[in-house]
């Protein structure tokens, strides 16, 4: 299997922390590849490095075979390597139809068209109708985006995510702040979108994380201090001590 | 409304262009006319920075507190028959102004979009230039020179300067120096730096961020309002005075760093000095290749635009400016 | 496509009704003063309805916007004192001048963000203002005075009052047209999606310098449009026109009558100039009560007329 996501020894410093060290890590097609590890192990760095947000200081990034390292965000996305945002980053003043739309309007072709009515255009609506009924949110498509719930954000995050029709999907903590029900739900869905897409899941919910995961990564201070199937990384003494140890005892 | 070039084109009288004495000479005044703007530059934009560093805060009507400083001055000191005497009142007078615009306005402006200062703080202009009007009358006022400094000093053999002008440059330069001294080696100033590399955690660390928000911006008045009353016999008392050097001002603090009382200084010379130099040699430049009128007319433009020219440069290659104080 | 019939857009609309009856009203009462007054208002509001495309829908703040109108008004002023009076020429010299300026100052300052953005475009609006100051052949400081008007064929007449007027109006609604179209669009939409999260714009793909550059250009020439407008209505141009507190006008204009709506920067024109004059007749010191009126309204009012009658509305 031909591997989508390649990296090579990564390494990006703030100042005097090191927020990612030497990493390297390969995602192959179809994969739903899980990054664990404590806060502050830069795990959303390495996200914003992969998605171009941030620059690394050193090493490469491949996708699909191509260098993107130097590659700008909006033509990594059109490449096909979508994000979701840790902290909710929407339009809030817009539409929840309008901000899927806009997902949808990026990878339609140029936006130099000057004058018809955006909104009416069926090449942007119907794909973000179907990206909102994919996510359950069909609903609530009118409301400004402001009005929805947390959760509901989360979802939000998500069609954004999936109405760019990515071939790989950059998930942060898409989880993070949602309660049992709203889990279990964003569970079956990405269960769901493992069968179309490649997924790197960074999350926090150890559940969420041995239900849905191929292979899991651990990073600690920057550095991948593991990475196998889940069943060995369960049972690796080095990454218990380091971190599902603090898991399991708030999970019981 | 006297414009800024016509206002440039009285400063220049004071240069003198129908000088006889060496090159070498009226070249050190010039240095020394630099210096002594750059330094009036730097009190009105250290409180400018100040401001915008640790409340983030933009402030437009930072030049109406510079201009009620002379105004005040002016008043004050014909009262009083003492230019010293009028000095220090028209700085308690500005200091309790900026105080109270503090507590009255500028409160509510915290945590808000920049856009919001800029349009709430523009108003303020407004309400000061016509307050002025109201009070002063439309036609400016004068501050004449004190006697006792209304001399020559000689600074190095075979140059004489202006008495009050280096008097400028000393008060300012005392000024510089407790500045430094107050924000490097006090409490007050220890909360003054790190709230302007990071607001959030001095408000966690339990200090009365109101009362130190207020006094911050007490002293940021109180400096501009002793640029402006500094310069009001050299230059001028009149309304609208604020706008002009305003934008100057807030170049200065974006060339600095924002946030940064020693970018401020650094930056406020080195335009002081740009402005200055430009202003005396460029229309003798000119005239080598134009007529006399227009070099007139064009200098002004050329040494104004090399200032912006400069923040332009800066903002391009190091957009935090030249000594940035936030970690942000 | 229908607009949505609500209170701000009949309101909107019965506006721009009034000022296509204003000259027959003038003409019954005999106050010319009212018609130099509103094609004032109207070539303003033509400016307005430019600075609310990038700032109201776009959220760029510049600072500079009224460089326009100078670079529009001169570029008439400098034609016509050569010789060249032909509108067909002055114009498009106008706008092509305009957008020229817009494409550079843009292309520059859009590389920075917030605060650093405003301060940009104000100095190249100042510097703007110092390089026509600086021009003695053009009167410089004081101004240059415009012996004749635009000339185009007959019977359009500059000269005549009335006519100019219509002119005028027509232009302003052609552009609050324009731009309402120009929002709704895909490009009004990738302006729109920077304004609210520029981030997450160039995220899910779109490089959002590029629109934001062309929305300047496109305000800026529209401003200078309206400098043209107002150098033949002034039959003068002076460097006063470009100063940077008339940008903060236009600002004002924009915000009071409600950022990113469609009639707001009509609402806002007229307010302000409306409120000028006649607070004026009362006192001259009127600008003490609009500064703390801006603060209030920034304070409490911020989505400005057009916002108050969409809550008025709503209920």
């Amino acid at each position: 299997m031909a591997e989508l996501l390649q990296v090579e020894s990564l390494a990006k410093r703030f100042g005097g922390i090191v927020a990612t060290d030497n990493l390297t890590l390969s995602v192959p097609e179809g994969e739903l590849h899980a990054l664990i590890g404590p806060n502050g192990a830069g795990k959303t760095t390495l996200i914003a490095q992969l998605s171009g947000l941030l620059v690394p200081d050193s090493g490469r990034v491949y996708f699909g075979g191509g260098d993107i390292t130097g590659v700008s965000m909006p033509s990594r996305s059109l490449l096909g390597l979508a994000r979701s945002f840790q902290i909710t980053s929407l339009f809030l003043d817009l539409s929840v139809l309008d901000n899927v739309a806009l997902a949808v309007q990026a990878h339609a072709g140029h936006s130099f068209h000057f004058w018809s009515n955006a909104r009416r255009e069926p090449e942007l609506r119907d794909p973000a109708r179907a990206a909102l009924a994919r996510v359950g949110l069909s609903a609530r498509g009118d409301l400004p985006a402001s009005a929805l719930s947390h959760g509901e954000h989360r979802q939000l995050e998500l069609a954004m995510a999936l109405a760019s029709r990515p071939r790989m999907l950059l998930l942060d903590e898409p989880m993070a702040g949602l309660g049992p029900e709203e889990s279990a739900r964003m569970v079956s869905m990405l269960r769901d979108l493992k069968k179309e897409l490649t997924i790197l899941l960074v999350e926090h919910d150890m559940e969420a994380v041995f239900a849905l995961a191929d292979r899991i990564t651990v990073l600690v201070y920057g550095r991948a201090i593991a990475s196998g199937k889940p069943e060995d990384i369960r049972n690796n003494a080095q990454v218990r001590d380091a971190y599902l140890g603090e898991q399991e005892a708030v999970h019981g | 409304m006297m414009t800024a070039v016509a206002q440039w084109r009285r400063r220049r009288l004071f240069i003198g262009d129908r000088d006889r004495r060496p090159v070498m000479t009226l070249f050190i005044e010039q240095c020394l006319n630099g210096l002594q703007f750059g330094l009036l530059l730097f009190l009105l934009a250290a409180g400018l920075t100040l401001v915008f560093g640790i409340m983030d805060l933009v402030n437009l009507a930072h030049g109406s507190l510079y201009m009620l400083g002379a105004y005040f001055a002016a008043t004050f000191a014909a009262w009083t028959g003492s230019f010293v005497f009028g000095a220090v009142l028209a700085l308690g007078a500005t200091l309790l102004v900026g105080m109270a615009v503090e507590v009255i306005a500028m409160r509510r402006l915290y945590g808000r979009d920049h856009l919001d200062h800029v349009l709430a703080t523009f108003g303020l202009i407004l309400f000061f230039d016509e307050l002025v009007r109201l009070i002063w009358g439309a036609g400016g006022m004068s501050l004449p020179l004190p006697s006792w400094l209304n001399t020559s000093v000689r600074v190095l053999p075979g140059v004489d300067y202006s008495a009050y002008k280096l008097s400028i440059i000393v008060v300012s330069l005392a000024v510089a120096a407790f500045l430094y001294f107050l924000i490097m080696r006090t409490r007050l100033g220890m909360l003054i730096r790190a709230g302007a590399s990071n607001r959030e955690m001095v408000g966690a660390l339990g200090v009365n961020i109101k009362l130190l928000f207020t006094l911050v911006f007490g002293l940021g008045a109180a400096l501009a309002g002793l640029a402006g009353l500094m310069q009001a016999p050299i230059l001028t008392v009149q309304i609208g005075m604020g706008e002009n050097i305003l934008i100057l001002a807030f170049v200065i603090t974006v060339i600095g760093g924002i946030g940064s009382i020693r970018g401020a200084f650094v930056a406020a010379i080195l335009v002081g000095f740009i402005d200055t130099l430009g202003r005396a040699y460029f229309t003798d430049l000119l005239r080598l290749a134009f007529t006399k009128e227009t070099a007139a007319t064009a200098a002004p433009a050329l040494s104004s635009m090399l200032i912006y020219l400069l923040m332009a440069i800066v903002l391009v290659i190091r957009p935090e400016g030249l000594f940035p104080a936030s970690s942000k | 496509m229908t607009p949505t019939f609500n209170l701000r857009t009949t309101v909107g609309l019965l506006l721009l009704l009034a000022l296509v009856l204003l000259p027959v009203y003038v003409e019954l009462t005999g106050s010319r003063f009212l018609l130099t007054l509103f094609t004032r208002i109207v070539i303003l509001a033509l400016a307005a309805v430019s600075l609310n495309l990038i700032l109201g829908y776009g959220g760029m703040m510049s600072f500079g916007h009224a460089a326009y109108l100078g670079i529009g008004g001169y570029a008439v002023g400098m034609l016509a004192f050569e010789g060249i009076t032909s509108g067909f020429v002055q114009w498009p010299v106008a706008l092509l001048v305009s957008a020229f300026f817009a494409f550079v100052i843009g292309a520059l300052s859009l590389r920075t963000r917030g605060v650093y953005f405003i301060m940009i475009t104000l100095a190249f609006a100042q510097m703007a203002y110092y390089i026509v100051a600086g021009l003695a052949r053009y009167g410089g400081d004081d101004g240059l005075t415009i012996e004749k008007r635009s000339q185009f064929i007959a019977p359009i007449n500059l000269s005549n009052k009335v006519q100019f007027y219509y002119i005028c109006l027509v232009l302003l609604c052609g552009a609050i047209y324009l731009v309402w179209r120009l929002v709704n669009s895909r490009f009004g939409m990738a302006l729109q999606g920077a304004r609210s999260n520029d981030t997450r714009m160039r995220a899910i793909g779109f490089p959002t310098y590029h629109y934001k550059l062309i929305g300047f250009v496109i305000a800026g020439t529209l401003c200078g449009l309206a400098g043209a407008l107002l150098a033949n209505h002034t039959d003068f141009v002076s460097p006063a026109m470009m100063y940077w507190t008339r940008s903060g006008d236009l600002i004002i204009m924009v915000v009071l009558g409600g950022m990113g709506s469609t009639f707001g920067p009509l609402f806002g024109a007229v307010a302000l100039l409306v409120l000028e004059e006649v607070l004026s007749g009362i006192t001259e010191h009127w600008q003490i009560i609009l500064g703390p009126l801006l603060l209030l309204v920034v304070l409490f009012a911020r989505g400005g007329i057009d916002g108050l009658l969409g809550k008025a509305h709503h209920g």
